[in-house]
C-alpha cells in the first residue's frame, strides 16, 4: 500500500508557498506532517516553555494549514508543538487550534500528545540504572535533577501512531523527532520500515532537500520497497544530490541517525532520478534495538547575566584592544572582589571584542584585519541577578575610561544607550543529552482527546 | 599554500544538536575531493579545532564529493562561555585553513 505525506515547510511559523501547497492537497495526500520545533535556537525555549516564534505568524500558518486539512480530509499531525514541545507549549498550541475551529466553522477532534517529564520520576530512573548517557553528555547526578526547570522526552513513531489510532484530526504533539511524524502513519499501513525514516528523515526540513529550500512543500510516497520524493512549488525539483546530502544536514554521521526503538542505516542507500524532478530511493535499512529507548532534553539554571556594549573608535585603542580587553578584566576583578567581597567562583566576566575574536574566542585564527573600530561585549554572570546588576555598575566607569597606561588622559569611549548594561535574567543551559529506557513506548507520554464542535 | 575555501565548492558548518557541531566540505567534483581528502589530515583538523584527534569524527563520503567533520562543542549550545548557539562560524576557520596543495590544478 502506497502512503503519502505532504509536509508543508521545515516549521510552523516560517512560512511557504501557498501555490505549493495546495499542488499538494491536489495530489490527495493522506497526511498532513509539519514540525513545530528543534533545539536549534538555544536553551531559552525549553528553559521557559515558550515559542520562538510568534503567536501571530504561527497561527497564520496553522489557518493555512487547518484549511487545506479540511479541504483534503485527512490527519494533520505537528510534532514539537511551541519549539520546545513542553506541555506549555502544547497547550499553547491547542488554543490557538481552537480559536481557529471557532473562526473557521470546524468541528473537530484533537488528540494531545504530551512529552514533558516529572523530574521526580526521571530521578527514579535514574537511580535505577534506566537513564544512559549519549556521546558528549553533561555531568549527571541525582542531585542534577533537583535543578532542573523543564525536561521532556523525544516522541517516536509508535507515540504518533498511538494518537493517529484515536481517530483524530489534529494532532498536537510535545516534543517528537523531526521525522517521527513523518514516518508514523507510513510504518503502521506497512511500508519499508527503512524507506519510512530515510525518507521522513529528507522530508523533515520541507523543501531543504530540494533545488529551492525557501519553497516549503514537498510531497513523499512510501511504499514496501523505497520512497519517491517531489517537490511541490513550480520552479523546484529534488535531485539524486539535493535529496542525498540532506542527510549531512545537522546530523554528527552522514550514514546513521537514531530514532526511539532503533537507528536506520542509510549506506546502501541508491538515489535515482525520475522525470519531472522527482527522486527514488531505496536501500536503507531499520535496525531495531532490543530495549526502547527515548531521548530526552532538559534545561536547568546557568545564573543570571547582565551584559554591557562599548565601542572603542580610537586607533590607538583599537590596534591595542586585545591587551587594553585584558588589562580591563583584571582590573575590574579586583574592584569587585574587594568592594563586593565576591570569590572568583561567585561569579564570571568576559570581554568579547566585536572585529577581532567575538564569534570564535581562543579558535580564532586570523589577526584584526585592520578594522577601525572594535565592539566590547561584556558578559557577567553571577548566581543571582542583583549580583549580576552590581557587578555591571562596578564595571561600568572602567568600561567607559579604562586607560592604556597610567600616564595618558583617560579616554572616554562610545556607550550605544542608555544604561549601559542590559539585564538579561536567567541563564537557562542544556541539562541532558541522554537517552530513556522505557517499558513500553507509551509509558513516559501522556495522551489526550477531546472533541470540538462548532454549530 | 592555498585556502581550502578557494578550491572547494562550499564549506558549512552547523548544530548537530546542543552538544555537537557538525563540518561538511563540498568539494564539487571527485578529483578535487581525492586532492583535499590527502591534503587535509585529520591531526591538522583537530589543531584547528582545539581537540585531540580521537574526538574528531571525519566521515570521507566519494559519492557526494564531501568530507564531512563533526566534534564535541568546546561550549554546549547557549550555555554561558558560548558565542555561536549555531556553531556556523567554525566553517570560516576551514575556509581560511592554509593547505600545502601545490599539485592542485
Amino acid at each position: 500500500m502506497q502512503t503519502r505525506i505532504l509536509v508543508p515547510t521545515g516549521v510552523l511559523g516560517m512560512g511557504f508557498d501557498q501555490a505549493a501547497l495546495e499542488a499538494g492537497i491536489k495530489r490527495a495526500p493522506d497526511a498532513i506532517c509539519v514540525d513545530g520545533g528543534s533545539t536549534d535556537s538555544g536553551p531559552f525555549y525549553l528553559g521557559t516553555a515558550t515559542s520562538k516564534y510568534a503567536r501571530s505568524t504561527s497561527k497564520a500558518d496553522w489557518r493555512r494549514l487547518m484549511l487545506a486539512r479540511q479541504q483534503a480530509s485527512v490527519p494533520l499531525i505537528i510534532g514539537s508543538c511551541g519549539t520546545c514541545g513542553a506541555d506549555a507549549t502544547v497547550d499553547w498550541m491547542y488554543e490557538i487550534t481552537c480559536e481557529l475551529a471557532e473562526e473557521l466553522g470546524q468541528s473537530l477532534i484533537i488528540a494531545r500528545l504530551y512529552s514533558e517529564q516529572d523530574l521526580s520520576n526521571l530521578k527514579i530512573a535514574f537511580d535505577t540504572g534506566r537513564i544512559t548517557a549519549l556521546p558528549a553528555a553533561p555531568d549527571l547526578t541525582a542531585a542534577s535533577f533537583t535543578s532542573m526547570s523543564h525536561a521532556v522526552a523525544l516522541a517516536g513513531a509508535e507515540q504518533i501512531g498511538a494518537a493517529l489510532d484515536s481517530g483524530a484530526d489534529i494532532i498536537l504533539a510535545g516534543r517528537t523527532t523531526d521525522t517521527a511524524t513523518i514516518a508514523a502513519l507510513p510504518l503502521k499501513r506497512g511500508a519499508h520500515n527503512g524507506a519510512a525514516w530515510h525518507g521522513a528523515k529528507v522530508a523533515e526540513c520541507g523543501a531543504f532537500c530540494s533545488t529551492h529550500p525557501g519553497t516549503g512543500v514537498v510531497l513523499v510516497d512510501f511504499d514496501e520497497t523505497g520512497f519517491t520524493i517531489e517537490a511541490m512549488a513550480k520552479e523546484a525539483s529534488c535531485t539524486p544530490d539535493s535529496v542525498s546530502a540532506h542527510m549531512l544536514y545537522e546530523n554528527v554521521d552522514p550514514f546513521i541517525l537514531y530514532e526511539p526503538g532503533g537507528h536506520l542505516d542509510v549506506t546502501a542507500a541508491r538515489y535515482q532520478a525520475l522525470p519531472r524532478g522527482r527522486v527514488r530511493v531505496e536501500g536503507a535499512i531499520w535496525h531495531p534495538t532490543e530495549h526502547y529507548c527515548v531521548k530526552l532534553e532538559a534545561t536547568t539554571i546557568g545564573g543570571y547575566q547582565t551584559s554591557m556594549m562599548a565601542i572603542l573608535r580610537d586607533g590607538r585603542y583599537v590596534e591595542k584592544a586585545a591587551h587594553w580587553a585584558e588589562s580591563l578584566v583584571s582590573f575590574c576583578h579586583q574592584k569587585i572582589q574587594s568592594s563586593m567581597l565576591l570569590l572568583p567562583q561567585d561569579y564570571s566576566l568576559e570581554c568579547r571584542l566585536i572585529g577581532l575574536n567575538a564569534a570564535l574566542g581562543d579558535l580564532e585564527t586570523s589577526a584584526s584585519a585592520g578594522a577601525h573600530e572594535i565592539g566590547v561585549l561584556v558578559m557577567i554572570t553571577a548566581k543571582n541577578q542583583e549580583t549580576a546588576t552590581d557587578i555591571s555598575k562596578i564595571i561600568n566607569p572602567y568600561l567607559l575610561h579604562h586607560p592604556l597606561s597610567a600616564s595618558e588622559d583617560l579616554p572616554t569611549f562610545a556607550f550605544p544607550y542608555s544604561p549601559a548594561h542590559s539585564d538579561r535574567g536567567i541563564l537557562h543551559e542544556f541539562a541532558l543529552n541522554h537517552v530513556l529506557e522505557l517499558e513500553s513506548p507509551m509509558a513516559a507520554f501522556r495522551l489526550n482527546i477531546s472533541e470540538i464542535c462548532v454549530e | 599554500m592555498s585556502k581550502l575555501g578557494q578550491f572547494v565548492k562550499k564549506i558549512r558548518s552547523k548544530n548537530a544538536g546542543p552538544f555537537w557541531i557538525t563540518v561538511d566540505i563540498f568539494c564539487g567534483n571527485p578529483h578535487t575531493f581525492n586532492q583535499v581528502c590527502s591534503a587535509l589530515k585529520t591531526e591538522r583538523i583537530a589543531q584547528l579545532l582545539a581537540l585531540q584527534a580521537a574526538a574528531v569524527k571525519r566521515f570521507d563520503i566519494e559519492d557526494l564529493a564531501v568530507i564531512k567533520i563533526s566534534f564535541p562543542r568546546h561550549h554546549v549550545q547557549g550555555s554561558r562561555f558560548d558565542r555561536d548557539i549555531h556553531g556556523a562560524q567554525i566553517a570560516n576557520l576551514f575556509a581560511e585553513l592554509q593547505l600545502d596543495m601545490t599539485d592542485l590544478d
